[in-house]
């Protein structure tokens, strides 16, 4: 593209191909030479223009806008014939561009969406535990509209079917207790104190919080995506229109499923992260089998043990209401379920650390 | 002969947030009709189905539903009303996770009383009647996309509803298939009395079942056409729905 000021006349010459054209130095220029130059006609030559695309449309199309604000006349006659229909026809039709640019939000403005949100989202995710604990209530009055049969593959799902990849990372937990406790016992000629270290912080807290995680990251998941999905199939709607509370049908299986195995996975989860230490404390520390053993089970706690247990029945709550929640208020596309499924997961573990910063306290209160 | 109303839609507003979609909509949609509520892609149309089962709240105005407010309605009112209610989707919505028999079955299980064999003879009786005897065991994903429609069908009909609802039914299905659904429409309304709305914008299907329709413009947020289809292609009141019912390739003189 070539231009050049005669006069008050511009003449622009188009020559060559115009595919993804990107010649922006060339484009400023030109708009810029319209402006400030007492143009009063441009003439368009296109006798040696060959191919060219939608880019070179938007470039003359805000060329003849701009010549037409500064009542410029045009001479385009050599323009190709399809050229000119498209331009015509982006004169022609009232078009409204959606890309706009971004307007700035102000501080004060953002404070405000961002109050905003929050109270939408609260009140909406505080409905949604009513209406779950509502569907409890059913549930225990023998009312609630849910099939046993999915409550037995919930359970399936994520009971037994998450034994093998707990057990691995409890396993592992356990050792890097065991491993990095022993690095700072060694100093002190304590290492003998590595089993307890490692079965109090797997019964106390560890072996919950990792159930806790890899529960949210595969059941939590799991669930946010298939009602996502369901909602994308408009199965949701087909609930709703049956007149089928979608809390009783959907939530309540899943809900109740992981609230019983959670518990049971975090004992599980204890067990194996005890083996775990185990396997440091006899192989690298050489502490005989029989007295790591002896140890292990002088440093269990009742109140501990239950702590743990009660982290593991909270978890399963909140991962149950997380994984959900996100499902329910999926949107109607595949993107959206990839976010609900992102949403519930991250939501879970950060609800899970938030629950267990006020068990803590609550138990430092009362105590145990 | 005076036909009987079964819904009478008042003043409707549908628009999502400050959005308006359609506005001060009025008509009625009498006893065993076959109701079409046609109009271009965006208009509004399916909008409107959301309004008309309850699944979008309007911004004003009201669905009664024999003589009863659907819209101002408490939920055991709603409840009630739902019960006459059946729906087609347009991807069919049968649950993934259960056989077509099951599907068919849950309404019966949350509405009536029959036992698990009177529950089996009527899912098998439904699935006969759109066509679909033996396909209890299946599951959706089992079956085609005309299969699945008529299964949501078999499920909408399952508690012999007084009004049915079909949200573009022609929809992804090839010309044989969709006459099938058609005439399958047809048959229900005849036999059964069923009231059909129907949700489209194939003209075969309109002018194949339709006895009456309504034209909806997104441009003008409203009713551009209120008659029978045929009527409306003889007589139309504006170009809008001469055009949409010619395809757009005669002028009107």
């Amino acid at each position: 593209m070539k231009y050049k000021v005669e006069k008050n006349i511009l003449h622009l010459e188009l020559s060559g191909n115009y595919l993804e054209y990107a010649d922006d130095k060339t484009i400023t220029s030109l708009y810029l030479a319209i402006q400030d130059k007492a143009v009063k006609v441009i003439e368009i030559s296109a006798a040696g223009l060959q191919k060219w695309d939608s880019t070179l449309v938007v470039i003359l199309f805000s060329l003849e806008k701009l010549a037409r604000d500064r009542h410029i006349q045009i001479k385009d006659n050599q323009l190709p014939l399809n050229l000119k229909q498209l331009l015509e026809l982006a004169f022609s039709v009232n078009r409204n561009p959606v890309l706009k640019v971004p307007k700035q939000q102000g501080l004060l403005e953002k404070i405000g969406d961002w109050g905003i949100n929050i109270v939408q989202g609260s009140s909406k995710g505080f409905y949604f535990l009513y209406e779950s604990f509502c569907s409890f209530g059913r549930l225990l009055k023998g009312s609630a509209v849910m099939r046993p049969v999915d409550f037995l593959f919930s359970l399936e799902d994520c009971g037994y079917k998450a034994i093998p990849i707990v057990s691995l990372i409890s396993f592992m937990v356990g050792l890097i207790l065991a491993f990095v406790g022993a690095v700072q016992l060694k100093v002190f000629g304590a290492e003998i104190y590595v089993a307890s270290l490692v079965t109090i912080g797997m019964t106390r807290i560890m072996g919950a919080i990792m159930t806790g995680v890899i529960i949210a990251g595969r059941t939590g998941a799991s669930y946010a995506a298939t009602i996502g999905t369901m909602q994308v199939n408009e199965e949701i709607d087909a609930l709703k229109t049956m007149g089928i509370s979608v809390s009783d049908f959907l939530v309540l299986p899943r809900m109740s499923a992981l609230i019983l195995t959670m518990p049971l996975l975090t004992m599980w989860s204890d067990f194996m992260g005890m083996i775990g230490g185990a396997f440091v404390g006899i192989t690298m520390l050489d502490i005989p089998f029989q007295r790591y053993f002896e140890l292990s089970i002088e440093a269990i706690n009742l109140s501990n043990f239950l702590v743990g247990i009660f982290h593991g029945f909270v978890f399963g709550f909140v991962i149950a209401i997380c994984g959900c929640y996100y499902g329910v208020n999926c949107g109607r596309n595949a993107d959206s379920v990839g976010l609900a499924t992102t949403k519930a997961v991250v939501a879970a573990i950060v609800w899970m650390i938030v629950m267990t910063g006020i068990i803590t306290i609550l138990c430092e209160v009362l105590g145990i | 002969m005076i036909k009987e109303k079964q819904i009478e839609v008042k003043n409707l507003t549908i628009g999502y947030g400050d959005f308006v979609l359609l506005e001060n909509l009025n008509f009625v949609i009498n006893k065993s009709d076959v109701f079409i509520i046609m109009g271009g892609s965006g208009c509004g149309k399916s909008s409107m189905l959301r309004v008309l089962t309850g699944l979008l709240e309007p911004q004003k105005g009201n669905v009664i539903i024999d003589g009863k407010n659907f819209t101002k309605s408490t939920t055991i009112e709603r409840g009630a009303i739902m019960r006459k209610l059946g729906i087609l989707y347009q991807s069919g919505a049968l649950f993934s996770s259960m056989t077509l028999a099951e599907n068919i079955a849950l309404p019966l299980q949350q509405y009536t009383k029959y036992s698990l064999r009177e529950i089996n003879e009527l899912v098998s009786l439904k699935l006969a009647l759109v066509g679909l005897a033996g396909f209890e065991e299946f599951y959706p994903s089992e079956i085609s996309g005309g299969m699945k429609k008529r299964a949501g069908l078999a499920r909408a009909l399952a508690l012999d509803p007084e009004i049915v609802y079909f949200d573009e039914p022609s929809a992804g299905l090839d010309p044989i298939s969709s006459h099938l659904l058609d005439k399958l429409i047809l048959d229900i309304n005849h036999s059964l009395g069923t009231t059909i709305v129907i949700v489209t914008h194939e003209l075969a299907s309109i002018f194949a079942v339709g006895n009456n329709s309504i034209f909806l413009d997104g441009e003008t947020k409203s009713i551009q056409g209120y008659g029978n289809p045929k009527e409306l292609l003889k007589n139309p009141p504006n170009e809008k729905v001469y055009k949409f019912l010619t395809r757009g390739e005669k002028e009107h003189e």
